[in-house]
């Protein structure tokens, strides 16, 4: 499978501080790749990057095989949506969407036909005379998106450039982004902090730590199977026990709880006797009742509230200081919990992911 | 105090009382300024003797004593030299505004913050001690040149070109608030998506930058022009055989004043306001 | 954007602010302080001194009107923000929709003329042959013109009407960003009209009534046409004082040294003004 995007070991120093260390990453034709990270983990730096606003220290990048590091940002096949869109607000729909047409010398038709065109396909046609402060934040969003895609670029970079709708429009607009990427057939590279954005919309995600990549995956594996501690509690809800190793067999570990008992999980990594581990289980993998399995693990706590918000209910217990959360199913299996009382939570082991104590 | 809290009646009544007398007391002064000026009288003062256009357009030759604005030599070449000095002032302080808000908005340098109240010290400076400074360096400047080597600096004789220097020096502070006023609203971001799509630095700093900070650069052009045209303390001190309009009414006004100054205040008064009126329009 | 370049657009654009600020402000006004302490022997012949300053401690002409001048400017811009602020209160929190733009318009309205325009405008009305006069022996509350220019209170009116822009035009801003619901909170917490003006209000407008204070001040005291138009014989002005060395008596040095005095004096004032207030310069211009 071809490349559009290729970077090797790409490095940006300020000062001291590494805001993108030592990253490499691989984008096929196509896809939609997102970078999912914390705000400060260097995920602008390195779309920044891209875009040619910024040189790195040391790293290539190349996209089509084309070495990238020392051309001008308004050379690059790349272009960029940015958070706040940045469309121009002394020129119409149309004279932004022409604005990059205008620059390779496209001729006037030309130019408004391409426009025309583009704006049809994303939902805003006839839209071109309006002043962007005349649009509603959606239709700002997708006059950004035009404005890029017209110039049938490469690459199209995007700058969690949902951020500023509100919770309706964004969960609207992730599903048609994702439309538009399939329909445009271009490849999307999408950075962003909210990890349900990165999760709906992408092929593959990217989660970022300081400056790294902790684990490159498709959604769903990301999801299953993290990789470090990092990504199991950035990704999704999770839950964490600390104890100490007691053993390990037939991919399996034992661990013994600060709190008391014993409990086994997938491991993540090499573990040996005696170290200490914490253990990742998310909410919905949490059953609650006392007939489960003999092959689950099992732990008492206590509960300190139910949480109901429909398929989403969940009950709060506590642990010894920790505080778990475990799905509360609506099909009427688990009867009526009272605040205080003893809630008995397990879970089969493959569902629970150990890690050595000290990646965290 | 506010709308939502309850005011007595004998508070809102003496509030409008005195937002009225406040507004005559702004408004008076103007007002009797332009009405006598078309008071067919030899002095601008009652009892009001009827209507006239003489101290616009009568002419001493013709007609007797009366000397219109519009053939008063001395009060014409006076407002064009007003005009001259305003276009230089405007062409100079605007650009150098633009400048200095793009030195002290876009580029970060050590020293910026010291530097920028530097910017804003002839706004601190009385407007006699600016002209007096500049005419003490200048001219004296031209007086050793002319003492020790024979040579003469006319340059630096009070003249228009100390006027215009000593009248560029305060209102390029504040054409530079203007305009890094209205750069300081700029989304960098927006630069860089010209960049991005395809538009090298310059291009983008003109099809972008620039449309953005036009309404600003208007409006100081306006204030630089009105501030340069009716600008006195500053002048008075920097004038030598040619003089603008203020200084020139002051010398009529000291000899005694007619109603041909009515005229000139009226005229003074409409195109400001008409200046006025379109910057603010565009905004 | 690489080194030399980014090193190279700086130098341009550093190079004109650099021209324009040392060859108009800075320069000429370390030679006035370099002129005001030389001492002039003969027609060709300088030497340092500090003659000129204890002429003017010497001279108590000079100093009277020094102080005179600074008083006479405090009282003006103390009067102008007692006269401006509920001006610019009604503006920014009663007033609505258009009459509010209205309003403000009006307040600009006298700044579209020239200071030397307004202060013939008030001399029209003030002098002895004027519409006051005329006015008031028509009511018959005087028997002969009366003479109410060239006189401290005419120049104080006049001065007080040159400013008011300067003083409204910052307050409205500041009290423009007040929200309603504080004054509201203020009340609601059992205050009355005294004590949230006092407790709420004028601690937000404080940068506004500094920065009206501060340019107010400074125009008054620098300001020529209004005292020499519309002050007596009594009510000499300081800067009259610079303006007569230099351009009648032709003396530069005592032109010079008063004219260091009166920057020191309005520095001094504005200076111990922000401190007083805890603001500062770029805050309140910039």
């Amino acid at each position: 499978m071809s490349s559009d995007l290729y970077c090797t070991d790409l490095v940006r120093r300020f000062g001291e501080h590494r805001a993108v260390d030592q990253v490499s990453l691989d984008v096929p034709a196509g896809s939609f790749f997102s970078i999912l990270g914390p705000s400060g983990c260097g995920k602008t730096t390195l779309l920044r990057l891209l875009a040619g606003f910024d040189r790195p220290d040391s790293g290539d990048i190349f996209i089509r095989d084309q070495r990238m590091n020392t051309v001008p940002p308004n050379k690059r096949p790349v272009n960029m949506v940015f958070q706040h869109l940045a469309l121009f607000p002394t020129m119409s729909v149309a004279d932004n969407i022409g604005y990059g047409l205008k620059r390779r010398k496209v001729a006037a038709a030309e130019r408004r036909k391409k426009t025309e065109r583009v704006l049809e396909q994303v939902g805003l046609p006839g839209l071109g005379d309006r002043m962007p402060q005349q649009l509603s934040g959606g239709q700002r969003q997708r006059v950004a998106l035009a404005r890029c895609l017209v110039l049938e670029p490469t690459l199209l970079l995007l700058d969690e450039p949902l951020g500023a709708l509100d919770l309706k429009l964004r969960e609207q607009m992730k599903v048609e982004l994702k439309h538009l990427q399939k329909a445009f057939g271009t490849t999307f590279v999408y950075i962003t902090h909210d990890q349900s954005e990165a999760l709906v919309m992408s092929d593959r995600v990217a989660v970022m730590r300081n400056g790294r990549f902790d684990q490159v995956a498709a959604p769903d594996v990301l999801y299953r199977e993290p990789a470090t501690p990092f990504v199991a509690s950035f990704v999704g809800d999770n839950n964490r026990l600390d104890g100490e190793v007691l053993g390990v067999d037939n991919e399996r570990v034992r661990l013994r709880l600060d709190t008391g008992g014993e409990v086994s999980g997938r491991p993540s990594s090499a573990l040996a006797v005696g170290q200490r581990a914490s253990l990742f289980i998310r909410p919905e993998s949490m059953l609650i009742g006392a007939d489960l399995p003999a092959s689950f693990s099992r732990i008492e706590t206590q509960l300190s509230t139910t949480l109901f918000d429909g398929a989403n209910s969940r009950i709060e217990t506590r642990l010894g200081e920790r505080e778990l959360f475990a799905r509360l199913p609506q099909d009427g299996s688990v009867g009526d919990l009272q605040p205080g009382t003893t809630v008995s939570l397990g879970w089969e082991p493959q569902r629970a992911t150990v890690f050595a104590e000290a990646q965290v | 105090m506010i709308r939502s809290v309850p005011r007595s009646r004998w508070f809102i009544s003496l509030y409008g009382l005195y937002l009225l007398a406040f507004f005559i007391y702004l408004a008076l002064p103007l007002v009797v300024t332009a009405v006598f000026a078309f008071n067919d009288s030899n002095f601008p003062s009652l009892p009001w003797q009827g209507f006239t256009l003489d101290w616009y357009f009568a002419d001493a030759a013709e007609s007797g004593n009366r000397t219109g604005l519009f053939h008063d030599q001395g009060l014409l070449s006076a407002l064009w030299v007003s005009v001259l000095v305003a276009f230089w002032v405007t062409v100079i302080s605007v650009a150098l505004g633009c400048v200095n808000a793009v030195l002290f908005e876009r580029i970060q340098f050590r020293g910026k913050e010291l530097l920028y109240l530097v910017m804003l010290l002839p706004l601190v400076i009385p407007g006699v001690i600016l002209g007096v400074s500049i005419l003490v360096f200048y001219s004296g400047m031209a007086n050793q040149v002319s003492l020790n080597w024979g040579i003469e600096l006319d340059l630096f004789r009070p003249g228009l070109p100390l006027v215009i220097a000593g009248q560029v020096a305060f209102i390029t502070t504040l054409s530079t608030l203007i305009i890094a006023a209205r750069l300081r609203k700029f989304d960098p971001q927006l630069e860089e998506a010209a960049l991005n799509l395809g538009a090298t630095p310059i291009v983008a700093w003109f099809t972008v930058t620039l449309p953005w900070l036009l309404p600003a650069i208007f409006g100081a052009a306006a204030m630089a022009f009105l501030m340069s045209f009716e600008n006195f303390n500053t002048t008075v001190m920097l004038t030598g055989s040619d003089t603008p309009l203020t200084v020139a009414l002051f010398n009529r006004l000291r000899e005694g004043s007619t109603p041909v100054l009515n005229a000139v205040a009226l005229l003074l008064m409409a195109v400001s306001a008409l200046l006025a009126m379109a910057t603010l329009r565009r905004s | 954007m690489n080194r030399t370049a980014g090193k190279l657009s700086l130098l341009l654009l550093l190079t004109p602010f650099v021209l324009w600020i040392v060859l108009l402000v800075l320069l000429p006004h370390v030679q006035m302080l370099r002129v005001s302490f030389q001492v002039r022997e003969s027609w060709d012949s300088l030497s340092w001194g500090v003659t000129q300053y204890s002429n003017f401690f010497a001279e108590s002409y000079y100093w009277r009107t020094f102080i005179r001048t600074g008083v006479m400017s405090m009282l003006t811009t103390a009067l102008t923000l007692l006269i401006g602020f509920p001006i610019a209160w009604y503006i920014a929190k009663l007033a609505r929709g258009r009459a509010r733009g209205v309003l403000f318009l009006a307040c600009l309205i006298p700044f579209w003329a020239s200071e030397l325009v307004r202060t013939y405008g008030w001399m029209i009305l003030l002098r002895e042959s004027g519409l006051f006069s005329g006015w008031l022996q028509a009511l018959g509350w005087v028997d002969g013109p009366v003479e109410l220019l060239y006189n401290d209170a005419a120049v104080i009116v006049g001065l007080v009407y040159n400013a008011l822009l300067f003083m409204v035009v910052p307050l409205v801003t500041t009290l423009d960003g007040l929200d309603d619901n504080l004054v509201e909170a203020g009340y609601d917490l059992g205050g009355n009209h005294w004590n949230v003006l006092r407790e709420v209000v004028i601690p937000w407008a404080m940068p506004g009534i500094v920065s009206g204070c501060i340019v107010v001040f400074m125009l008054t005291l620098g300001s020529y046409l209004t005292p020499t138009l519309m002050g007596g014989k009594d009510s000499a002005w300081f800067t009259q004082q610079i303006f007569t060395q230099f351009i009648t008596r032709f003396n530069w040095e005592q032109g010079a040294a008063l004219g260091v005095l009166l920057l020191v004096l309005s520095s001094l004032l504005v200076w111990l003004g922000l401190r007083l207030t805890g603001q500062n310069l770029r805050k309140v211009l910039g």
